[in-house]
């Protein structure tokens, strides 16, 4: 085992590695690289300086020429850039990844059971674990799914649930999106890419595989066909290639061979979903929709939605089309519910919850409220409804003037917020400049619930490639890089 | 298939067809108008543009150089090369996970050397770029046939191919006919024209090769309009429609096509069964006109079949 201690400069291309106080996932505090990360270190020693970063750019070029690209917004042209993507894979021993995996499937459990009860009985809220009028100012409620059973109970089907990891080793759970969770195709193609960049590495380490994914997805949503319908006719919704998922609405729709549709492709009639072909109409039974609650149904939602199907709504409700995910599961992910999400688990399942939560702090209780605002600066602030990184502050980070401005924000609408410790994520080896630097990551693993939980092994490790940073989002400078889970510890 | 695939495909081949066959026009223009002497460029301009389906308005006569220039390298005209192969690149981004990644490939690197060519300076040779965007758009019909299945999808693609090219061909030979005496002598200047149009049609050699060297307007008509086996004839291309039209009938089976069918099988018909002589007699003109009106009826009822047809009828059906 190499011995690498942070006095030391360690051999090129890793003399720039140094360690601080957060958890490093290639190195123990000691300074010596962690058993499962040995072959990698090694694979990345042995290689001459220019291969490395030679294998890096015809990872990039194959991104390039598959259109790999996401859409900024807001410009006329050349919208689409490449997705950044790290070569060097983290890591994760069989016994860590276990304990990830046994976790989420807890959670998800409980979120659906969660979902299920408050647009039905409401027992959670009569019996006081949950504050009704919590759950009723979500903006993301739907009263309109009150007292309709969604297909065999399954409000979230598609989840991406994000994890980091604590200076103590330990991995909590950030954020749940039960939504629209976004991001999978990258896991995919990440994958792609470091088994060309690490062949040899890759098939020593024994790796779980992930190319399962979109079948395990086809299955999954094919186990939400109306009652009696043996044989669904499948499509994904997108908003439209201006979307900035739009590469992996295409992606997914490729890779289970469904139909990729937009809005103006469908039509409701007698409460019967069709898509427009070029032989006639065609039945649509599941529809995987990549399009916020919102915009789904200009009749039911929003109406000056474009993307959206009239009538789908009162489609679903009739039962003769599925929706995956459910309308309103964007309860299940508000950042204010998400401090109970622990107390649902128990609540649901009578279990202790195996991921913990960060410490949240409800801005809506009087005392937390006072106690964050005095100190602002060692707090994230974040507005409940939002994510991909917006509507949030970052103390440590942060100006006398944006602190000034979200405490302002914060006393006019003390529901919209909460406040969290500010968390040192682990850092992982990254390729920066043809050296190896550390960089913090968090892990988004793709929880998939239908007849049966399916996660496959691993996830999206996205990564802060601008030095410091703690913001992995892709809309704010983030990167990907592929997850490794191994056979073995 | 979904409708807006279908109308997607239709169209990124059509605007591909379309930029392809302006710039061999104009190409073939830029070379001729070397041998044209000091005479006026504008009025020479304006007939090109004509002869691409392009008129002018009385206070724009004036303009017609600068319109043909902007023809070939901005995007103020929405006929113009640049805008024709923007048009087809984002009808193919909507439908890209329907064609091929080699297909996606050709028309981005096509896309990228004319925006290049719109954005760059003053050292650009009109005649280089025309030749390149000739050869992408040969290059991105060869890698569509080699690499993506002869299904509805491709079959939409070559209906809309040679739709474009039967409209493009009926128009062109339509203005020169109509702008060129038709004497049996051999004047300089209107052997430079004969020679203009069946570049532009890149029939020259072939047509050299079934007749010689002698032009003759009547055997020049009769191998544009008429022949049956060389692809830029609007014969063949008629055919050609024809063939994508039944094929897609086929794929959608079970569905009113006849009429799409009826029409496209109407206007080959006609041009396979007429002979010259007949034409001539009676009328280039107002011949190539009723190619044009039922070309306008071939697209037509194609949508009405298979794209924008009205939910009514298809539940009843």
């Amino acid at each position: 085992m190499a011995g690498v201690s942070s006095r030391h400069a360690l051999p090129a291309p890793f003399h720039e590695y140094q360690l601080d106080a957060a958890y490093d996932e290639m190195v123990d505090s000691s300074g010596n690289v962690r058993p499962h990360y040995d072959r990698l270190y090694h694979g990345i020693l042995n290689l001459e300086a220019d291969e490395l970063r030679h294998r890096q750019q015809m990872a990039e070029l194959s991104f390039l020429h598959q259109g790999i690209t996401f859409t900024v917004y807001g410009r006329e042209e050349g919208t689409e850039r490449i997705f950044p993507n790290d070569p060097l894979p983290r890591i994760l021993t069989q016994s860590e990844w276990s304990r990830i995996e046994s976790g989420l499937a807890q959670r998800i459990t409980a979120l659906n059971l969660f979902l299920k009860d408050i647009y039905n009985e409401g027992r959670i809220l009569n019996d006081g674990v949950v504050p009704r009028d919590m759950v009723y100012t979500c903006k993301h409620f739907r009263r309109q799914m009150r007292a309709f059973s969604v297909r065999k109970d399954v409000y979230v089907s598609v989840a991406g649930t994000d994890l980091i990891r604590m200076p103590s080793g330990e991995f909590v759970v950030l954020e749940d999106n039960v939504r629209v969770p976004s991001g999978v195709s990258y896991m995919l193609v990440s994958r792609e890419a470091a088994k060309r960049i690490f062949p040899r590495t890759f098939r020593e380490s024994g790796v779980e595989a992930i190319e399962h994914y979109p079948q395990a997805l086809l299955s999954t949503l094919r186990s939400l066909a109306p009652q009696g319908c043996v044989d669904p006719v499948i499509a994904l919704l997108t908003p439209g290639v201006y979307n900035s998922a739009y590469f992996e609405h295409a992606f997914l729709a490729r890779q289970m061979g469904i139909e990729l549709v937009e809005g103006r492709d469908l039509v409701v009639h007698d409460n019967f979903v069709y898509m427009r072909t070029s032989a006639g109409l065609r039945r649509v039974d599941v529809i995987y929709r990549r399009i916020d609650d919102d915009f789904v149904d200009p009749l039911a939602f929003r109406r000056d939605s474009a993307l959206g199907v009239p009538g789908l709504f009162n489609a679903y409700r009739s039962g003769n089309v599925s929706l995956a995910n459910a309308l309103g599961t964007g309860v299940a992910d508000d950042k204010a519910i998400y401090a109970f999400v622990p107390a649902i688990i128990r609540y649901y399942l009578q279990q202790d919850p195996i991921l913990n939560n960060v410490e949240t702090y409800q801005m809506s209780d009087p005392t937390e409220r006072k106690h964050v605002l005095a100190h602002l600066e060692k707090y994230v602030v974040k507005a409940v409804g939002e994510s991909g990184g917006y509507g949030m502050l970052i103390g440590p980070h942060s100006t006398a003037g944006e602190r000034q401005d979200f405490r302002r924000r914060v006393e006019a609408d003390p529901r919209n917020y909460i406040a969290q410790p500010t968390i040192l994520l682990s850092r992982a080896p990254c390729l920066i400049d043809g050296t190896v630097q550390p960089r913090h990551v968090d892990l988004r693993p793709y929880i998939l619930y239908g007849d049966k939980v399916t996660i496959v092994p691993g996830g999206l490790t996205r990564v802060a490639l601008r030095k410091g940073s703690l913001v992995v989002n892709s809309s704010q400078g983030g990167g990907s890089k592929d997850t490794w889970v191994l056979h073995h510890d | 298939m979904l409708s807006r695939v279908a109308d997607s495909l239709y169209w990124m081949s059509r605007y591909l067809e379309r930029a392809e066959h302006t710039a061999r026009v104009i190409n073939v223009q830029l070379s001729l108008i070397l041998e044209h002497g000091a005479g006026s460029d504008e009025l020479y301009w304006a007939k090109v543009l004509r002869s691409l389906g392009i008129e002018l308005d009385d206070d724009e006569g004036d303009e017609a150089q600068s319109i043909a220039q902007s023809l070939v390298r901005e995007t103020t005209h929405r006929a113009s090369i640049v805008s024709c192969v923007m048009a087809a690149r984002e009808n193919a981004r909507q439908v890209r996970e329907q064609i091929s990644s080699e297909m996606w490939a050709q028309l981005n690197r096509l896309f990228h050397s004319v925006r290049q060519a719109r954005d760059g300076g003053e050292s650009f040779d009109a005649r280089e770029f025309l030749q390149s965007v000739k050869d992408g758009a040969h290059l991105f019909q060869g890698i569509t046939d080699s690499t993506m299945t002869h299904g509805e999808g491709w079959q939409f693609i070559q209906a809309g191919r040679y739709l474009e090219r039967t409209v493009a061909l009926s128009s062109l030979v339509g203005s020169y006919f109509r702008e060129l005496p038709l004497v049996h002598e051999e004047s300089e200047p209107e052997y430079l024209e004969w020679i203009g149009l069946l570049r532009s049609c890149t029939a020259f050699e072939a047509y050299c090769k079934a007749y010689t060297a002698d032009l003759k307007p009547d055997r020049i008509a009769e191998f544009l309009v008429l022949h049956p086996t060389f692809p830029h004839s609007i014969r063949f291309s008629a055919g050609a429609l024809e063939g994508a039209v039944k094929a897609i009938g086929r794929e959608a089976s079970g569905r009113g096509t006849g009429r799409v069918e009826r029409i496209a099988g109407k206007l080959h018909a006609t041009l396979s069964f007429s002979q010259i002589d007949e034409i001539m007699g009676s009328g280039l003109d107002a011949y190539l006109d009723t190619v044009l009106r039922q070309s306008a009826q071939v697209h037509g009822a194609l949508y009405q079949t298979y794209i924008a047809y009205p939910i009514e009828l298809a539940l009843g059906a």
